[in-house]
């Protein structure tokens, strides 16, 4: 069941005013509906990234839920221990990741593999702005081909890491996507992920006004148009089996390309070819959809 | 069948198994690496078989078992880990992270020499080179030590004044394959020495939630170091207190962060750690036979380091061999360093002559502690003392090639 504005509206989340996030800044939108999904019974992981930053300098703090910050590769093994200790003393709370792109789908791609592997009752989060934003826009293991970053000033030449896809292959119960422009959606896989027992892993994409050189009055807009040009397909692997979870109307990526510099002085034929590879994605997952079991 | 309030030929590795069973260790997470190997199928099979109530974390790799460690210590349980070498080095970051969230967890340490080239032989770069984490440092000369020791650390470590994590290092093969009578306490007597954790500064939990570890800026940042210090230095009591407190219990003492075997008399004295300090023992029998009035000074705890303990046994003293099993390039071997350091503001204080030995599993018997302190008593009476180091046990090749080298100082 989708959750309804009215459901997110009832609920208080974990996140304060005073954040240092930037203006715009996607990763504290899904922070801010994934935690009143979550509710207060949950404990964040947080490795190396921009929500390092985002939370606040001590002595302060903007997130009102118990929030540890770890070294960048170790997210998912700390949540391990968190949860197995929460298990032992027969403590039922929610034991949350919080990581960005760098320490998912890089730096911490082998604790997050491991603890994959192992069942771990946790929920993992990648909220991905597609680069090393904390660090001043790097690119990362999930910049997308031709973006811009300041280590790929001519753009990337290499496709991102499909790193849902490289969960989902640890055969783990529950697998999706999710973009902060779909906060419905977006909410209600939390909301599922957090009633099933075993590893949950939700990426979310969350565009980086910042990073990207896009409006910070876009960020809702970007985050919607990602999913309608299907760059960025939403769909959920349950127990094996794909499910697209928003099938809109495809859209030309130039409108998604178009609000963020990083995507600027694109050729027609590099326009193309993009939208070539995300409809190559799309009916690969269209396909998919139709086995009982992808993995 | 219990093994509890019974003697059992058992290696270090299962001394230090039972102890974190004993310890009533909630969870442990660890990653195999010889020589520490049998301790993690050890803790597998006492948790498999019921008899040890604990959550054991298989992870893919050293960095991730002390990740999980400190984790599951944040949330507010007690907890074990072991490594050796590559692991621990792999570990080091998160090393540092648990020392800095002030989480008392408990960790063995198998010393093995680090590569390369491969070694699965006893030195002790691996830990010496984590010197700086902020953790507590013991290092062991016996199998009953390694349990009795692990029990008295986490007293120690959990105290309100410490709150540090600690190692308790014990020689890769030397002790952990090798197989000593070790008398087992029962679980109700370690339970009275040692009551569960209950963490008295944070933990994560819902009903009072605190962020930990956020971004400190440079108005923030230092006393939050000089805190670890001032815990660091605290311990050193309570090591000796705790030592103290246990062998009125169970009978057994090893000394608190020193041992001293026939000090008070003696001219010379040698400084050693692990088991090359009982290897001492005998040497300094067998020198006494010979006339030479010899004691020793166990290193059992390198942090926190026993600096006054070390001037007050020193300081009357004709001179000092201190025998080391890892180097610090170009310096010496950090007991060395650190004796050195202890002594240097008294003054008539003793020569200092420090060995470097044993490196990647070279043996070091009582003979070669014999000939060391023979060498280092050489030089300080004949005023050939002219290095801040020496190498021993060089193959005689090598050992021409180091005499013939300009000395250091």
């Amino acid at each position: 069941m989708t959750l309804t504005i009215h459901d997110l509206r009832k609920r208080s989340g974990s996140y304060l005013s005073g954040s240092a996030g930037c203006p715009g800044c996607g990763a504290t939108l899904a922070f801010r509906i994934a935690s009143r999904v979550l509710g207060p019974d949950t404990v964040y992981i947080v490795p190396a990234c921009c929500f390092s930053v985002i939370q606040a300098p001590y002595p302060k703090s903007a997130i009102s839920a118990p929030l540890y910050n770890i070294a960048f590769a170790a997210a998912a093994a700390t949540a391990s221990g968190v949860y197995r200790a929460y298990r032992i003393l027969g403590k039922d709370i929610n034991v949350v990741a919080w990581a960005g792109d760098g320490g998912t789908v890089d730096i911490g791609i082998q604790a997050l593999s491991g603890a994959a592997e192992r069942g771990e009752n946790i929920i993992y989060v990648c909220y991905d702005n597609e680069a090393y934003m904390n660090t001043g826009i790097q690119r990362s293991g999930a910049t997308p081909l031709k973006a811009w970053t300041k280590t790929t000033p001519m753009g990337k030449r290499k496709m991102p890491k499909d790193m849902p896809m490289i969960v989902a292959a640890h055969r783990v119960p529950y697998v999706a996507t999710a973009s902060v422009g779909y906060p419905f959606d977006l909410a209600s896989k939390f909301d599922k992920a957090k009633e099933i027992e075993g590893f949950k892993y939700i990426h979310i994409f969350s565009p980086c006004p910042p990073g990207w050189n896009s409006p910070v009055s876009k960020t809702a807009e970007i985050g919607k148009l990602a999913v309608d040009t299907y760059f960025w397909p939403l769909y959920e692997v349950k127990n094996g089996k794909l499910r697209i979870t928003v099938k809109p109307r495809k859209r030309p990526l130039k409108e998604f390309l178009d609000l963020q510099d990083r995507f600027r002085g694109l050729s027609d034929k590099e326009v193309a070819l993009l939208e070539e590879i995300v409809m190559e994605k799309w009916n690969f997952l269209l396909h998919l959809e139709k086995s009982e079991r992808i993995f | 069948m219990s093994i509890e309030g019974k003697w059992e030929i058992i290696t270090g590795n299962h001394a230090a198994a039972i102890a974190a069973k004993l310890a009533r260790v909630k969870v442990v997470a660890a990653y195999p690496i010889t020589p520490q190997t049998t301790i993690v199928e050890y803790i597998a099979s006492l948790v498999e078989s019921g008899y040890m109530n604990a959550e054991y974390i298989r992870v893919e790799s050293e960095h991730s078992a002390m990740a999980a460690v400190i984790g599951a210590s944040a949330a507010g349980v007690r907890t074990f880990t072991a490594t050796a070498s590559q692991g621990l080095l792999l570990m080091s970051e998160v090393v540092h992270w648990a020392a800095g969230s002030r989480l008392p967890i408990g960790m063995a340490i198998v010393n093995r020499a680090v590569g390369p080239p491969w070694s699965i032989h006893v030195d002790h770069q691996d830990s010496m080179s984590q010197r700086d984490t902020g953790w507590l440092q013991m290092y062991i000369s016996s199998n009953q030590e390694v349990l009795d020791t692990m029990l008295m650390m986490y007293k120690v470590a959990e105290h309100p004044d410490v709150l540090l994590p600690f190692m308790v290092c014990l020689d890769g093969f030397v002790l952990s394959h090798t197989y000593m009578p070790v008398n087992i306490p029962s679980q109700e007597e370690v339970d009275d020495f040692l009551p569960p954790y209950k963490p008295p500064h944070w933990k994560l939990d819902p009903e009072s939630p605190i962020t930990f570890g956020n971004l400190a800026l440079p108005n923030e940042y230092q006393e939050m170091r000089w805190s670890m210090d001032l815990s660091m230095k605290r311990s050193l009591e309570l090591v000796e207190d705790v030592a103290e407190e246990f062998s009125r219990k169970f009978g057994r003492y090893y000394g608190g962060a020193t041992w001293k075997y026939k000090t008070q008399d003696a001219d010379y004295m040698i400084i050693t750690s692990g088991t090359m300090a009982s290897e001492a023992e005998v040497a300094v029998d067998k020198l006494r036979e010979e006339g030479m009035s010899v004691g020793l000074l166990k290193i059992r705890s390198f942090r926190p380091f026993p600096h006054r303990d070390v001037v007050e046994t020193l300081q009357d003293k004709k001179g000092v061999i201190v025998i080391d099993r890892s180097i610090s390039f170009s310096s010496g071997g950090p007991i060395g360093i650190e004796t050195r350091s202890s002594l240097y503001n008294l003054s008539g204080r003793p020569p200092i002559a420090n060995y470097i030995t044993g490196l990647g599993g070279r043996d070091v018997t009582y003979q070669d502690i014999i000939a060391t302190l023979k060498d280092g008593v050489g030089r300080i009476t004949s005023g050939r003392l002219r290095r801040l180091y020496y190498w021993f046990k060089l193959k005689p090749e090598y050992e021409k090639i180091e005499l013939s080298e300009e000395a250091a100082i």
